[in-house]
């Protein structure tokens, strides 16, 4: 019985462990990566900012590459504000051969990404926000301790059409940080790719 | 002459009533049609699966999926494959569905603000694919499974409720 019982709780820890997803207004990990011009990148080094736009994503899922052109937009609108774009593909590559690192470099050139495509080949970033889907963004306000987590979750509302989304939720929470006030939309969920976690 | 024109009338209005059959085959929905199923306080066991056809790992548990479903034949189990592809792309969903001869009932959920529904479904599910629903409302279950899915873990999980 005994024995049973701790099973029953190991489960329970290791599923609440799987599924544990950093809360806004917690503690950001800092993660340093190997870009795809192979150099190390990440929040750590970054000075100067007032905060970072935080996207999983990766090569082949059709919903982040429907959200391409407007992950480069958010960059080019928030990076001279403060809040540069990371993008981190956290997929096992023998799961999607389509997200390997060459593919990755592949896809940055010619897509003339103007943000860090970083590769998390350990996955341990994409555990360590919580990160399921992609895309699934998280953004981040530095202090002075580092980062903490203020949303997470989607782009827009309207995947397929970006003319036709109406709730842009990144956009207003990177606005209402800059302008000095809390995030009221703190977490958005939608459809995704699942992240292609390594067995 | 004659007969080669009634010959290929008759193909082409085969084709079009195929055709026809395929399209009325697979409704588009709304979510108060999954909430409706969400609800049911009978001992039907429901097993609604979120899939979509341009999703890899969806596509790879359809077969285990399938196959289940056909050996339960003739039980209280209720299944139906819930794509989120965008209604845009229906007559892709129709001809995967003919090319893979799916018998389990398909539907498209037309419901692209996501956030406004997948809470509903369940509260820990973050909105990745595939992901599986069972719901026996006569004894209040209901489990959610996140991710992939074989032929034993629904077997697993259904049979008990059978």
């Amino acid at each position: 019985m005994k024995k049973v019982v701790f099973s029953l709780f190991s489960i329970i820890a290791f599923q609440s462990f799987l599924f544990a997803q950093v809360v806004p207004g917690e503690k950001a990990k800092e993660f340093n990566l190997k870009n795809v011009d192979g150099k190390m990148v990440g929040i750590s080094g970054s000075t100067d900012v007032k905060g970072a736009i935080v996207v999983f994503t990766c090569n082949h899922c059709p919903f982040s590459k429907m959200y391409e052109s407007r992950i480069i937009k958010l960059h080019e609108k928030y990076a001279k504000l403060g809040y540069p774009v990371y993008a981190i593909n956290s997929n096992d590559k023998n799961k999607e051969p389509d997200d390997s690192f060459e593919n990755m470099v592949k896809l940055a050139t010619d897509k003339k990404y103007p943000f860090p495509y970083l590769y998390d080949e350990s996955q341990e970033i994409a555990k360590a926000y919580g990160a399921t889907n992609t895309p699934h963004v998280f953004v981040l306000k530095k202090n002075a301790n580092g980062y903490n987590v203020e949303y997470i979750g989607a782009i827009d509302d309207n995947a397929q059409d970006e003319s036709g989304a109406k709730d842009k939720f990144v956009e207003k929470a990177v606005d209402e940080l800059l302008a000095g006030k809390a995030v009221t939309t703190k977490k958005v969920k939608a459809i995704g790719c699942t992240i292609k976690w390594k067995s | 002459m004659l007969k080669l024109r009634v010959v290929l009338i008759f193909t082409f209005s085969l084709i079009i009533q195929l055709h026809t059959f395929a399209v009325e085959k697979i409704p588009v929905i709304k979510f108060d049609e999954i909430a409706s199923i969400l609800n049911k306080t009978n001992d039907t066991v429901y097993v609604l699966n979120f899939w979509a056809t341009w999703c890899g790992p969806c596509v790879k548990e359809l077969p285990d999926f399938e196959k289940f479903y056909q050996s339960k034949a003739n039980s209280k189990l209720k299944m139906l494959l819930v794509s989120l592809d965008f209604k845009s792309d229906y007559q892709r969903l129709v001809n995967f569905v003919e090319r893979k001869k799916i018998s389990i009932p398909v539907v498209l959920l037309d419901e692209t603000k996501y956030h406004t529904w997948i809470d509903k479904v369940d509260p820990s599910w973050e909105g990745a694919i595939p992901a599986t629903l069972f719901v026996k409302g006569s004894v209040n279950f209901r489990k959610f499974h996140n991710g992939q899915i074989n032929f034993n873990e629904l077997k697993t999980i259904v049979s008990p409720l059978l």
